[in-house]
């Protein structure tokens, strides 16, 4: 290329120049907003497509009825208790687990090898697929330790497929706090306990937070893993109450209850060749989705709620 | 100005570090902190200030793999801070440390002043707001604050956050105070608030301070130690190493011929 002796006295090649390179700016901004919508748009169009077939079906007495072999009685009940009741053991589990986990190996842990092959097989377990974690847990919760298919089983299965999940959103959570915030409080003389209860976790639960409720939006949808242990499809009773009204006020046995959940309750639907169960499958499918956006957008909010008053 | 007659605080013998990565950092540095005094560090980026600075409060413990070689004795019980006996825990609640940026914790005004007293599990309201506020007014805050003590301190302006962490870091009664380059990162006015401030606390306590700023050093500090890769070159009373430097790397980098 010639050398140019200043901008001022070659003006117009400079401005084309400039103009060439914008041109570029354009050209990408305008791909990347229609990759945007393509994901988009497909997502609000089956979105849309669940609602306009299951619209018929969307009043309470599609909550408080058991399924039932006329389509048009059938109700969601027995599925949306157990998907709740799953959740619950779900998060009782992965939530200490994952974080205690992600708090270890962030603040405590050695870096060594050891901890290095434990960090990549984290990540790498995050990614496997679902069904293996329900052979797994057919194995070893079902068979060797005989919980059954309950639901204990289901939420043991889910907490460990979201554990990966908690326990990296965890270590992001925590990472994100600053060093120099660290040795402030190591320079006042806290211990490294101090240092953990009073800073990093108080700094970073928003982000933990976030972390277990996406990925606890993810186990509402699980299928394939609850189907692998042998959740029951057509179920007309619900679990035991967890609470009752005599002391001790709280009630086990749900836990080794037969259950069903809602994916797997529309997989049902779904299957059947007559055609009025396809609107109550749309109908539940619709709901998982709506819960699935209120989750995520809670985590969205707390974010932002718990981020406002931390700047660095 | 000094005499030799001063009591020693604490001093250094035969110091050398090393990174993790093996990089020897110090070599051989002894040197002494008079009591009551202000000691200045200067010398290029990079020549160990920092280094040698946070060996004093053992901050080198919290990274794995970096190792203290000779000893930094306090005064007048004999202690050898870096001894791997002496907890670091008990070493930083003598020794406490301002850092180059302000970097109070994201909670109240109060807390944070309030924070060194919590960790030695005090929690006395009384005597807190007591030491709260003798704190914020030895780091001459107070009255800036005194009406907004549970604001959040984030909404304070850069001066008045290093003010903070100063009384952060004056609330648990130190014997020394560690200062990293505390007004890089401010305005002339707010850097001359530091400065008359740590004039003020020099009655109280002993301070080091890393400054790059040679007209910081030659203003607050009653003697100054220039460092040149790891090695103390020189060190005397600020007034002869700013108008009669012994060593002619001292002269060239003061005058600014070098550094
Ligand atoms: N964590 C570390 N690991 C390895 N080497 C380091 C580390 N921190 C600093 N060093 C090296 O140690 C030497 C001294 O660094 P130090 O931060 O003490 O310098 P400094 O005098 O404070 O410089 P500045 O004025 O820029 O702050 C430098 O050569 C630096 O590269
Ligand atoms: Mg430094």
């Amino acid at each position: 290329m010639e050398h140019k002796a200043s901008v001022l006295e070659n003006l117009a090649d400079v401005r084309a120049m400039i103009k060439r390179h914008k041109r570029n700016d354009t050209l990408f901004a305008a791909i990347g907003l229609l990759c945007l919508m393509f994901g988009l748009v497909t997502l609000m169009l089956l979105f849309w497509q669940l609602i306009a077939d299951g619209y018929p079906k969307f009043n309470i007495d599609f909550l408080t009825e058991f399924p039932s072999r006329r389509a048009g009685r059938a109700g969601l009940l027995s599925a949306w208790v157990g998907s709740l009741l799953v959740m619950v053991v779900t998060f009782l589990t992965a939530v200490p687990v994952g974080v205690a986990a992600g708090l270890y190996l962030e603040e405590y842990a050695p870096k060594n090898w050891f901890t290095d092959l434990i960090e990549i097989n984290v990540s790498n377990l995050a990614g496997v697929p679902s069904i293996i974690y329900g052979l797994l847990a057919l194995g070893l919760f079902v068979y060797m330790l005989d919980f059954g298919q309950s639901i204990l089983t289901a939420g043991l299965t889910l907490g460990l497929l979201i554990l990966p999940i908690v326990i990296v959103s965890t270590r992001e959570a925590i990472r994100s706090i600053p060093v120099s915030i660290r040795e402030a409080a190591y320079g006042v003389g806290a211990t490294k306990w101090q240092v953990v209860y009073d800073h990093v976790f108080k700094y970073s639960y928003g982000g933990i937070l976030t972390g277990i409720i996406i990925g606890m939006a993810r186990a509402l949808g699980e299928t394939a893993p609850i189907i692998t242990i042998g959740a029951l499809t057509f179920i007309a009773f619900l679990p035991p109450s967890p609470i009752t009204t005599e002391p001790p006020f709280l009630n086990f046995e749900w836990l080794s209850s037969g259950f069903t959940v809602m994916p797997i309750q529309m997989f049902n639907w779904l299957s059947r060749p007559d055609h009025a169960f396809h609107v109550n499958a749309a109908a539940t499918g619709a709901l998982i989705i709506i819960v699935t956006l209120l989750m995520n957008g809670t985590a969205i909010w707390l974010r932002y709620k718990i981020r406002k008053n931390i700047k660095w | 100005m000094a005499t030799v007659t001063t009591a020693i605080k604490a001093e250094a013998r035969d110091l050398n570090f090393f990174y993790s990565n093996g990089a020897r950092a110090l070599k051989g540095i002894s040197m002494p902190l008079y009591e009551n005094k202000i000691t200045a560090l200067i010398g290029p980026s990079g020549c160990g200030k920092s280094t040698f600075l946070r060996c004093f409060n053992r901050m080198h413990d919290l990274y794995p793999g970096n190792k203290y070689q000779g000893q930094i004795v306090m005064h007048p019980d004999n202690t050898n801070v870096l001894d791997a006996g002496v907890d670091p825990i008990e070493v930083r609640m003598r020794i406490s440390m301002v850092f180059q940026k302000p970097n109070p914790f994201p909670k109240s005004i109060y807390e944070n002043v309030a924070y060194g007293l919590r960790v030695r599990g005090e929690n006395n309201k009384r005597i807190m707001d007591d030491k709260v506020e003798e704190a914020l007014k030895g780091a001459a805050l107070w009255s800036e604050v005194k009406d907004r003590l549970h604001d959040l301190a984030f909404n304070l302006s850069g001066g008045q956050q290093q003010r903070l962490c100063i009384a952060r870091a004056l609330a648990t009664d130190p014997e020394i105070m560690l200062f990293d380059e505390p007004t890089s990162a401010l305005d002339p006015i707010a850097t001359a608030n530091i400065e008359e401030l740590m004039v003020e606390l020099r009655s109280k306590l002993t301070i080091l301070v890393v400054t790059h700023n040679m007209q910081q050093a030659a203003r607050v500090s009653d003697y100054t130690a220039y460092m040149y890769l790891g090695e103390l070159i020189e060190y005397d009373d600020t007034d002869k190493i700013f108008t009669n430097p012994g060593r002619k790397e001292t002269e060239d980098y003061i005058t600014g011929k070098f550094g």
